[in-house]
This record gives C-alpha cells, sequence and structure tokens, in this order.
C-alpha cells in the first residue's frame, strides 16, 4: 500500500515540474511590466535603459534562466509566492482565507451533488421508464445543457427578485446554502446520468440474481449490493469532474459575491496581478495532485478487485 | 405420497422483437421432500427458465404468464412481492452456474454469509460471522475463519461454488434449486461439488433440482428425472427407470449421444436437426421434426404426457 | 444457461452495421434526433446569415433607448447600453458556430492525430503520449486556462483554443482503442502482408471503424466546448465586450437582472437552447449506437 502510494507520488513529479514552468513563465512577467511601467514617459530612453538594466540585475533577470527557475522553486517550496502588485501584500495572505472559503463551497456543492445526483440516478434505473425515470432523466438533460452562470443568475432571480429572501440571507452557514446549492444541482447533473447507467448494468448482473434469490429485500438489494459496485462508476467521473467543480464555482463565486480563489482570479486576471494568479494556479495545481491522489487510494478500498502491489 | 413442490401447466414467455419465445410452454413437475430431482435437456430447452420461474426471479422482457407453482400448500404465483421475498433464502434457495459472478465483488464472503443470519435470523454480527464459519467447515472450505474476510475473486471457481451452497443453505431451506451446478467449475472439482450438494440437502432433508445437460450427473445423484424439450417436460420416472427403459424417442436420443467409459465407439452418436425455434406454435409433437420415429400423427395431434409413475409425452410410449 | 442463451441469441441476431449511412437513417427515425438537428440547422443557417436578418447593428449603443422591455420595436429589448438585444443574439449563433468549429477542430483533429501515433507506434510513445493526455484530462482546466490567459491576454480566440486543448484527451484516448483492437485483426495482418504501409493501414481499417464513434463523441464534445467558452467569456477570460457573444453579453446584464431580467435572459435561453439541441442528437446517438441505455 506504502510502496503504491509513493510510486503515485513519483509519478507526479512531471507534472508538479510542468506547473512550476508555467508559472515561472507568468511570474517572470511582472518585473518587465513593473519596471517599464515605472519609468514610463519620465526619462530618456538611455537612462531608463540603465535604470532597467539596474533593476534587471536586482531581480536577478540578467541570469541564465535555469538559474532563474532555480530562485523560483527555491522560493515556492519555503513559501514565498512573491507580492501582489495591486494590494501590496504577500499573495499567501490574499489566497489564504479566500482558499478555505472555496473549499468549503466546493465540498458543499459536491456532497449536494452526490446526495442528488446518485439518489435520482439510483430511482431512475430501479424504476427504470416509470415516470421518475422519466423526470429525472429529462432534468439531468436539462441540467447537462444548462450554463452554470445562467443557473445561478436565474436562481438569484427566484429569491432575491421574488421571493425577496437574499438581502436577508445572514452571514455564516446559511449563506453558504444557496451559493452551495446552485453548484451541486449543476454537478448532480452528469452525476445522476453516470449513476443511472451504472446501476442499470449492475442491476442485470448475476451477482444481484443471486443476491434476489436468497431473500435480500428490495431496499438492501439496491444499497448494500448494487450500490457499492456503481460507487466505482461514480468515484470515476467525480473525478474526472473535479476540474468541472472548480471551473463552477469560480462562476458560482462571482455570481453569488462569494470571497473564494475563483472570484480573486477572475480580479486577477483583470488587474495584470501575474502574482497572484501564478499562486492560485501553484494552489489549484497543488490540490488538484492531492485531491487525485486521495481519490486513487480510495479507489483501491471501495474496490478490492485493484491489485496495488502492480503498476 | 406427498409433494413439497408441484408445477402445472407453467408458461415463461419473453417478449422479443422477432416475437413471443415460448420458452417454458406448460410445464408439470412435482418433487417430494427430501428428493433429489433431476431436470435435464439441451440449452435453450426451458429448464433454466423453469428454475428461475419457481422463485420469480424472471425478469423483463420474461414473463411468467399461467401456472400454478403449489409449495407447501400455497401457490407462490399468487403470493405477495414481500411474502415471496420471505419465502427466498427461507423456504427455497438457489445456486447458479457461474459461481464466481454470483457472489457480489465487493463485499467479503463472510458478510454475504452472515447477511442472511443478520437479517432473517436476527443474529448479532459476531455471532453471524461464528455461524457463517461452521457453514463455511460444512461445505468443505479450508481455514473457514480467515476465509471470512476473503472477497470472491480470491476464491476459485470451486470454492466459490462452495460458498455459494453454503449462503443458499443457511437458513435450512426445504427446497434447494442448483441451476448447472458444475458446469463451469474444473472436472476435477465437479464431483466434490457435488457431493458436498447432496450430503448437505440429504442431511438437512432439504429437495434438491438438479438443472443439469450432464445426464452423468443425473444418473450420479438424481433420485427422479425430468427430461425437457423445447419448453415442456417429455419424459418424467425414476432414475434407475429412465436409464433402463427411456419411452422418448428424444431420452433414447439423449442416452445414445453419452459417451460411457469403457465403451469404444465409433463416434457419439447425435441427434440430427435442431431444436424448433420457439416462437412459432408447433402442431403435434415438438420433437416430431427431429424424430426417427415418426408417425403420421405426430405431426398433427399434440401427445399428452401418459403413465403412471413413468410418464412420458409419446404417442409410441401408450 | 437456457434464459442467456434465448436472451443473446435474440440480440445478437442482427449484425451490427456501425457506416455512417446505417448510423443517419437510424438517427433521423428518432424525434429526439429530428428536433435537435433541425434547431442546430437553423442555428446554423442563422449564424451565415445573420448581418441580412438583423433588425439593427448589434454594437449601436442607443443612450436614450437603454434597457427597453422586449416589444415589437425590440423583440428582445434592448441592453444596459440601449443595443437591440434580438439582433445581438441572432449575431451570437455566429460565436457559438465559430467555437464549435474552431475548439471541436483543435480537439478532433490533434486527439485523433495523437490517438494514431499512441496505438500505432511505439510502446514509449504510447506511454509518453497517454500519460499526458492522463494529465490533461484531469487537470482543472479552469487552471490551464487562467495559465494561457496570463500569458496572452484575455480574447475569444484564447478561450476558443484553450477549449479546445481541453478536449484532446478523449479524442485521442478513443482513437488510440480502436487502433488497438483492430491491431491484431486478421484483415489487417492480411494487409500488412500485402505489402500496405502503416498509413494505408491506418486509413483503410481504423478510421471507417472509428468514424462513427467519433461522430457520437463530437455530438458530446460540441455542448461541453460551447458552454466552456460562454463561461469563459463570462468570467471575463474570453470574448470581450461589446462581441455579442452568448457569455459576454450575460456579464453586462448582471447589474440589472433586479429589474431588467431580459438582458439575461435572452443570451442564457440562447445558449441553454443550442447547448440542449446538441445534446439531444447526442442521446440520441448514443442510443443508436448503445440500445442497452436506451429507454424501451
Amino acid at each position: 500500500m506504502l510502496g503504491y502510494i509513493l510510486r503515485r507520488l513519483a509519478l507526479t513529479v512531471p507534472v508538479i515540474i510542468g506547473i512550476l514552468l508555467v508559472t515561472f513563465v507568468i511570474k517572470s512577467l511582472i518585473p518587465t511590466d513593473a519596471v517599464t511601467a515605472m519609468f514610463q514617459g519620465q526619462v530618456t530612453e538611455q537612462e531608463a535603459k540603465v535604470a532597467i538594466d539596474a533593476m534587471r540585475h536586482q531581480f536577478g533577470l540578467d541570469q541564465p534562466w535555469y538559474i532563474q527557475f532555480g530562485h523560483y522553486v527555491t522560493g515556492v517550496v519555503q513559501g514565498d509566492f512573491g507580492t501582489s502588485v495591486r494590494t501590496r501584500r504577500p499573495v499567501l495572505d490574499e489566497i489564504g482565507f479566500r482558499y478555505l472559503n472555496t473549499l468549503e463551497l466546493t465540498f458543499a456543492a459536491l456532497l449536494v451533488a452526490l446526495v442528488v445526483g446518485v439518489l435520482s440516478g439510483i430511482i431512475a434505473a430501479y424504476r427504470r421508464d416509470s415516470w421518475m425515470d422519466v423526470t429525472a432523466t429529462t432534468v439531468s438533460l436539462f441540467g447537462i445543457s444548462m450554463p452554470a452562470f445562467f443557473f445561478g443568475l436565474l436562481v438569484i432571480m427566484v429569491f432575491s427578485v421574488w421571493l425577496k429572501w437574499l438581502p436577508v440571507m445572514p452571514r455564516g452557514w446559511t449563506a453558504l446554502l444557496l451559493p452551495a446549492a446552485t453548484l451541486g444541482l449543476i454537478e448532480a447533473a452528469p452525476l445522476a446520468r453516470v449513476t443511472r447507467s451504472a446501476m442499470l448494468e449492475i442491476l442485470g448482473r448475476d451477482y444481484m440474481r443471486a443476491a434476489r434469490a436468497k431473500g435480500v429485500p428490495e431496499r438492501a438489494l439496491l444499497f448494500r449490493h448494487a450500490l457499492p459496485n456503481a460507487l466505482l462508476a461514480v468515484a470515476t467521473i467525480v473525478g474526472l469532474q473535479i476540474g468541472h467543480l472548480i471551473g463552477g464555482a469560480f462562476i458560482i463565486e462571482v455570481i453569488f459575491g462569494w470571497r473564494g480563489v475563483g472570484e480573486l482570479a477572475v480580479r486577477a486576471i483583470e488587474w495584470r496581478d501575474f502574482a497572484i494568479t501564478q499562486g492560485i494556479i501553484l494552489i489549484g495545481s497543488a490540490t488538484f495532485v492531492t485531491i487525485n491522489l486521495v481519490i486513487d487510494v480510495l479507489y483501491t478500498w471501495i474496490d478490492p478487485r485493484i491489485d496495488y502491489s502492480a503498476g | 405420497m406427498t409433494s413439497l413442490l408441484t408445477i402445472e401447466g407453467l408458461r415463461t414467455h419473453f417478449t422479443t422483437p422477432e416475437g413471443t419465445v415460448r420458452a417454458v410452454d406448460g410445464v408439470d413437475l412435482t418433487i417430494a421432500p427430501g428428493e433429489i430431482l433431476g431436470v435435464v435437456g439441451e440449452s435453450g430447452c426451458g429448464k433454466t427458465v423453469t428454475a428461475l420461474s419457481i422463485l420469480r426471479l424472471i425478469d423483463r422482457p420474461g414473463r411468467i404468464v399461467a401456472g400454478r407453482i403449489d409449495f407447501a400448500g400455497r401457490d407462490l404465483l399468487r403470493l405477495s412481492d414481500r411474502e415471496m421475498t420471505e419465502i427466498r433464502g427461507n423456504d427455497i434457495a438457489m445456486i447458479f452456474q457461474q459461481p464466481k459472478v454470483s457472489l457480489n465483488p465487493v463485499i467479503r464472503i463472510g458478510q454475504q454469509i452472515a447477511e442472511q443470519f443478520i437479517r432473517r435470523r436476527g443474529l448479532t454480527r459476531k455471532a453471524a460471522l461464528d455461524e457463517a464459519v461452521k457453514l463455511l467447515t460444512d461445505v468443505g472450505i479450508p481455514s473457514p475463519a480467515s476465509r471470512l474476510n476473503s472477497y470472491p475473486h480470491e476464491l476459485s471457481g470451486g470454492q466459490a461454488q462452495r460458498v455459494m451452497i453454503a449462503v443458499a443453505l443457511a437458513l435450512h431451506p426445504r427446497l434447494l434449486i442448483a441451476d448447472e451446478p458444475t458446469t463451469a467449475v474444473d472436472v476435477t472439482v465437479q464431483a466434490q461439488i457435488l457431493r458436498v450438494l447432496r450430503d448437505r440437502c440429504k442431511e438437512l432433508g432439504a429437495s434438491l433440482i438438479l438443472v443439469t445437460h450432464d445426464l452423468g450427473v443425473v444418473a450420479q445423484l438424481a433420485d427422479r428425472v425430468a427430461v425437457m424439450y423445447a419448453g415442456q417436460v417429455v419424459e418424467q420416472a425414476t432414475a434407475i427407470d429412465l436409464f433402463d427403459n427411456p419411452r422418448h424417442p428424444y431420452t433414447r436420443g439423449l442416452l445414445r449421444s453419452l459417451p460411457r467409459l469403457g465403451h469404444v465407439t465409433e463416434r457419439l452418436l447425435e441427434i440430427p436437426g435442431a431444436v424448433p425455434s420457439l416462437i412459432a406454435p408447433i402442431a403435434g409433437c415438438r420433437f416430431a421434426s427431429r424424430c426417427g420415429e415418426r408417425l403420421p400423427r405426430c405431426t398433427e395431434e399434440i401427445p399428452a404426457m401418459l403413465g403412471e409413475a413413468h410418464l412420458s409425452r409419446c404417442f409410441l410410449a401408450a | 444457461m437456457s434464459a442467456t442463451t434465448i436472451g443473446t441469441a435474440t440480440d445478437e441476431a442482427p449484425p451490427r452495421a456501425t457506416g455512417l449511412r446505417w448510423l443517419g437513417r437510424q438517427l433521423l427515425r428518432q424525434p429526439q434526433a429530428q428536433l435537435g438537428v433541425t434547431a442546430l440547422l437553423i442555428i446554423f443557417v442563422c449564424a451565415v446569415i445573420a448581418p441580412a436578418l438583423v433588425p439593427y447593428d448589434p454594437l449601436q449603443v442607443d443612450a436614450i433607448h437603454r434597457l427597453l422591455p422586449p416589444s415589437a420595436a425590440h423583440w428582445f429589448g434592448t441592453d444596459e447600453l440601449g443595443r437591440d438585444l434580438f439582433s445581438r443574439v441572432l449575431t451570437g449563433t455566429r460565436y457559438f458556430a465559430l467555437v464549435c468549429l474552431v475548439s471541436v477542430s483543435i480537439s478532433a483533429g490533434f486527439g485523433i492525430l495523437l490517438g494514431l501515433l499512441a496505438g500505432a507506434g511505439a510502446y514509449w510513445t504510447d506511454m509518453a503520449i497517454m500519460r499526458v493526455m492522463d494529465i490533461v484530462l484531469a487537470f482543472p482546466f479552469i487552471l490551464l486556462i487562467l495559465a494561457v490567459v496570463a500569458i496572452l491576454g484575455p480574447s475569444l480566440w484564447t478561450a476558443m483554443i484553450a477549449v479546445g486543448i481541453a478536449g484532446i484527451p478523449n479524442y485521442a484516448r478513443l482513437v488510440r482503442g480502436q487502433v488497438l483492437a483492430v491491431k491484431h485483426e486478421d484483415y489487417v495482418e492480411a494487409m500488412r502482408a500485402i505489402g500496405a504501409g502503416p498509413l494505408r493501414i491506418l486509413f483503410g481499417t481504423v478510421f471507417p471503424n472509428v468514424i462513427s464513434q467519433i461522430v457520437v463523441y463530437t455530438s458530446f464534445a460540441m455542448p461541453v466546448a460551447v458552454l466552456s467558452a460562454s463561461a469563459l467569456s463570462f468570467l471575463g477570460l474570453g470574448a470581450q465586450p461589446p462581441l455579442p457573444e452568448w457569455g459576454a453579453m450575460v456579464v453586462g446584464g448582471r447589474t440589472f437582472i433586479r429589474t431588467s431580467w431580459w438582458v439575461v435572459a435572452s443570451p442564457g435561453l440562447a445558449i441553454f437552447l443550442a447547448v440542449f439541441s446538441c445534446n439531444l442528437l447526442g442521446n440520441a446517438l448514443r442510443d443508436v449506437l448503445d440500445p442497452r441505455s436506451a429507454p424501451k
């Protein structure tokens, strides 16, 4: 098991190097931009060139790129992600609390998505072709066709314009309710579809008939015997959906004014604040790599057939 | 003789785009308490569908369209789904052809057996697992206690079938239906599985319906034999009687096609022709098209099941 | 086991042809597909002839007629700068079509190429390509686009290219799987024996087999691409105002959602309906090729 995790970790090394290279390129845009901006139109070309060269030397920009990259990686490892040009605060401080907010939102949404998506998928498969199946299938088709931002705005329209709830929404965990439910319902649609087709396949398997033959009641049949098998398919799609979920979180944050990483990222692009952008990419990628690792390990736990001593 | 199970006029049909397949089309069967009944026939003759119909495990597009299945005084076809669930496992249990895929791949063996005791007998998990160890010992699984934590993919086919037998017999049902229980296991293990099956049923006083295409298996185990052809039972007799004195030409054909140890034959005899389609209704005897002893009336009249203890569906036997 | 024999016998009875023409015929029998195809045709025709159809210049600002509700003069109303929403939504079909074509072409083009290389190439080529594909597939798309946008600056083209890149791995996997499947088939061996070059084998055998699957997958890739691109525009990472791209149009209307819902609703519904049509078509295609999941 430990060997497997270590091997899995080794496989993430190229990913991390790739991410560092990309963010390094982004960060390299900062000093040049800042320096040029600083001297723009204030001095002669000659003076500016001297000043820029001095600046470049100060930032170490006259060294070969791999030395610069080395410095960059050392900094990142020590938690130095640079300083925001806009707010003049360390990037890590800017991202810190927002990171937790985003985690909160995505986990709550994932929970909603899993409960709604998996449950409706199970019911649709179990009562195949019934009105419940037709409803669930139709709604999920609507769901996967619905742009997240439009759905979010619709929710706001309904709750704030018609029901007039939104302004009285207090801060705290109830503030999480609406954004998390919105994001969760969007993500539930593809989950429901996958769960339904996985369940349909599993309900036709020999072991399900054998379980019925020994008199396992319907409910246990569904939740004790079929569901654990279907969860494998669900885990796969959840793994693949994490990217989608994060993208959705960005949109929902912007719409609901949720102070998360996504909202910050959109502003950073607008401000051309490259330090924050590269910080978000770094931290986001690190989170993603970790989550993927966790999911792979969870896999071995859900499916006893996976042999983690090999490959 | 009071029977434990009586099937009368069972018809199970499957709706397909090509038409209705009459997989089981008027089957009559009886089995006495403690008896071993062999049901034989080629694949597609309806023997498995008959077995599944008894437990009402027929899935769409199949449907039981007619008949009575009388079990200890109750017609199973008239029970509610809930009552039927109660019958399954408690009174009638079943084991299947493919033991390895009949066990849930993500649930430990111990749990798959113990589940029965916990849910049906209200035992604690610990007590149920203790019972499971006893059951595994009874069916001859080595080091049963450590096997409880195994997953199905860690078992051989023979072991998996033993586990299936243990699961099926856990609640001491009065009837066990075994559908081709040895087809998917190694030849060397087949005899052991059959012995376990017979011994366990005898010990518990359970009746056994053994569905198979293998006449050798039937000869070894069965007290009585029913031969099925094209969705119907064509001959029913005690095993000894049937093998000594087969009355239906189809049964005779089956017996001729059986390879025998010590008999050197030029080639195995086979029955010419193929099983008729079960979609179009057949006038007369279903076997007529392949029968070497066909009479003119065979293609016009439907022969009835005739005889006292030895029944057969053939005009020649009457 | 007689039950399964009966089942499989009838299931396997008609040999399944997977040619494109067969697919088309089956498809057009389904009401879902008819609806989807019709809607998409309308959208693409609109995209081509939009300039001739629009009653107003989609970019013409009119400070006096701001935020007018839908009326006979302005069918969908006007936006916060007084531009005619009907004209803008209609012109938006062009960007919808553009995203479909550009993003999906990038995904399919590179994906098919890489899939062929991976499937037909040496072990290490295969390994290297597929590992990279796995990473791109699972990597949060939004982080990828942040990086691209940070370097290149936000624009519709940046967004379309990024969306296209994100879609490459699925095509690559699909094609690679198909190549591996036919690699050792007898007829491929036979072609090799008569001296056919690898390219001829690839395009002679693999392509005809995989083409229908590519079509089906494309029907799923298209709505995903459109949704992603419009989401990026909404976030300000894609199409920039005043471009009448549906996602970008929603941005401006957001502020006025309490009073002037139509500014958001028009482009929002347009995206929804367009994507929904794609998905109807995709569903129908999948049902034709995989009848197990189809409702009876």
